[in-house]
């Protein structure tokens, strides 16, 4: 006889260990099976986690969990092959509790969370994948792997982006090209007080770059640079379809990206000690689907959770509070003793309700928009040669700027009319 | 910092090699028919090369993101993440 538990977790992501801690703090027998050696071994963010929800699954987390760096400067940049224009804000409440955001790495971050999850009582598996569901007239009993089976009342998909387990049950359709991006990221160790004389930080605070143009070698995407405390976190994210057209390698990509004049300098001397790979959910709002089923809940990045307007990247956040959310509802289904896919439903209800699925329909023509190639060319050409023309001097007779700028729009190829459309749509999509 | 070829940036991962096991499989016959041949430029970690017109995947390098799985035309390549435990091991992430 296969073991029979209350819930089975398939996957210690942030939005396993998140739903895993609440249904184990609350008294639930739980399996959290993750099939890496140590819950975060195959996980990897850029990432900076906005930490709004954690603060309320665990209050003042950032006493306790391995947090890098305070994100307190912003720095929007627009790339050309030789230039930049860059945005910076400095936000000072984001310097203290209850903060807003934190660089983590999510091989420390992970680990953290899910051993909170044991301490409440969760039972972690660690070093076990799961290949598929156990069905019993269509309905979902437990998982399986190696043949081996594992019984529960409710299983929860909590495995990420490939999510095998969610078009097993029929949830979601396959993923193709357009609906993900390539995520890579190279780890570059520096020594603490260089990483803060350089960015010019003071102690716990960090800055995170968000860099568009010809970081992604004109394709859809761009690129990010986090500081941690004693490393940069320094990667691309580039939407595969463009990727296949454009025929070149993604790390070759990141080679010409750190060669940069503007980027060279932040990593200079540092020392590259790991590097990886991880798809992300592009598919956005409109291809969501049904979150739940019979005895399943599906969460994080399993359910296409992810928000992204170019400049802010968010899935961890979501992943976390899709995972209380998911708690919530089986322990109301466990209350009435009925998990059958209508008692599951009041899920989809509170995740219509909460700023996770409001915040991807709010950006849901975000991804479309962040396919207009202006964005990527013509945009960083347009305003890196605008500032050109306005500090150059080289003895010609200057213009003013209005001329200077309807001069450099036609260079860059853009029209009055692109400009009005484009910044309509920035403003309302972004 | 120094250019760094794709062969040293997955040098200086931590990986768990189930030898002799891999968990990525190639139809040839119908990656022999493949125009595209997407993984041979698309697998972050250049996993995949071809030799005398066969693609060979250098399956201990995997970075399991999943990327030549969606990119693949032709269904020539089946992907399924190694057996619990092995492969990849993010120590920073
Ligand atoms: C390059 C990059 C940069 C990013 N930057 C940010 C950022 O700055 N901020 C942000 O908020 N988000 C960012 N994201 C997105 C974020 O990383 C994800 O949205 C988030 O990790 C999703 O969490 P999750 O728990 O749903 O899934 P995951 O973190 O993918 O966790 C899934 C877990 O399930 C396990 N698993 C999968 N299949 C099985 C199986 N069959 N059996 C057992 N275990 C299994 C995996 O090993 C893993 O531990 C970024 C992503 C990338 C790739």
């Amino acid at each position: 006889m296969a073991d029979k538990y209350q819930v089975i977790i398939v996957g210690a992501g942030l939005a396993g260990s998140a739903a895993a801690f609440k249904l184990a703090q609350a008294g639930l027998e739980v399996v959290l099976i993750e099939r890496g050696q140590y819950p975060g071994s195959k996980n990897l963010s850029g990432g900076i986690l906005y930490g709004g929800i954690l603060n309320e699954l665990i209050p003042a987390f950032w006493e306790e969990a391995p947090v890098e760096r305070s994100i307190t400067k912003n720095i929007v940049t627009f790339l050309t092959e030789q230039d930049s224009f860059s945005i910076e804000t400095h936000n000072n409440r984001f310097s203290a509790p209850p903060y807003n955001g934190f660089s983590v790495l999510r091989g420390k971050f992970d680990r953290w969370l899910a051993e909170k999850a044991e301490e409440e009582g969760a039972m972690l598996v660690p070093g076990i994948c799961i290949d598929g569901l156990v069905k019993e007239n269509g309905k979902v009993i437990g998982v399986k792997a190696d043949d081996e089976e594992m019984l529960a009342d409710v299983v929860i998909a909590a495995d990420g982006v490939n999510s095998f387990l969610a078009r097993e049950a029929g949830l979601y359709k396959d993923l193709h090209k357009q609906d993900v991006a390539v995520g890579i990221k190279e780890l570059i160790e520096l020594p603490a007080g260089t990483i803060e004389d350089r960015f010019n930080l003071t102690g716990k605070e960090g800055t995170a770059y968000g860099i568009i143009g010809y970081a992604t070698a004109g394709q859809a995407g761009g690129a990010f640079l986090y500081t941690n405390k004693e490393s940069i976190s320094v990667g691309l994210v580039i939407h595969l379809d463009d990727l296949l057209k454009g025929k070149r390698k993604a790390y070759d990509i990141l080679e010409d990206f750190l060669e940069h004049p503007r980027i060279a300098p932040l990593v200079r001397g540092g020392k590259a000690t790991e590097y990886g790979a991880h798809l992300v959910q592009e598919a956005g709002y409109d291809n969501l689907s049904r979150l739940y089923d019979h005895h399943l809940l599906v969460v994080g990045e399993a359910a296409g959770l992810l928000a992204n307007n170019g400049l802010v990247i968010r899935g961890m956040d979501l992943a976390i509070g899709s995972g209380m959310l998911a708690a919530e509802a089986v322990l109301q289904a466990f209350d009435r003793n009925d998990f059958s896919a209508d008692a599951l439903s009041s899920y989809q209800k509170a995740m219509e309700q909460s700023f996770i699925l409001k915040d991807m329909k709010t950006y849901s023509k975000a991804p479309g928009f962040m396919k207009g190639h202006r964005l990527y060319q013509q945009y960083p050409d347009m305003v890196t040669g605008l500032m050109e023309k306005i500090y150059a001097q080289d003895c010609s007779p200057k213009e003013n700027i209005y001329k200077i700028a309807l001069n450099q729009m036609k260079e860059s190829q853009i029209s009055l009319l692109n400009l009005a459309g484009d910044g309509r749509k920035g403003l309302f999509w972004l | 910092m120094n250019r760094s070829s794709i062969q040293e940036k997955v040098g200086i991962n931590k990986y768990e090699i189930d030898e002799g096991n891999s968990h990525i499989h190639i139809d040839q016959e119908k990656c022999a028919n493949c125009v595209e041949k997407s993984c041979l430029y698309i697998c972050p970690a250049g996993v995949y090369s071809e030799r005398n017109g066969d693609i060979i995947p250098e399956f201990a390098a995997c970075l399991e993101c999943g990327t030549c799985r969606v990119a693949c035309a032709n269904e020539g390549l089946t992907w399924f993440y190694p057996r619990g435990s092995f492969g990849i091991i993010y120590r920073q992430g």
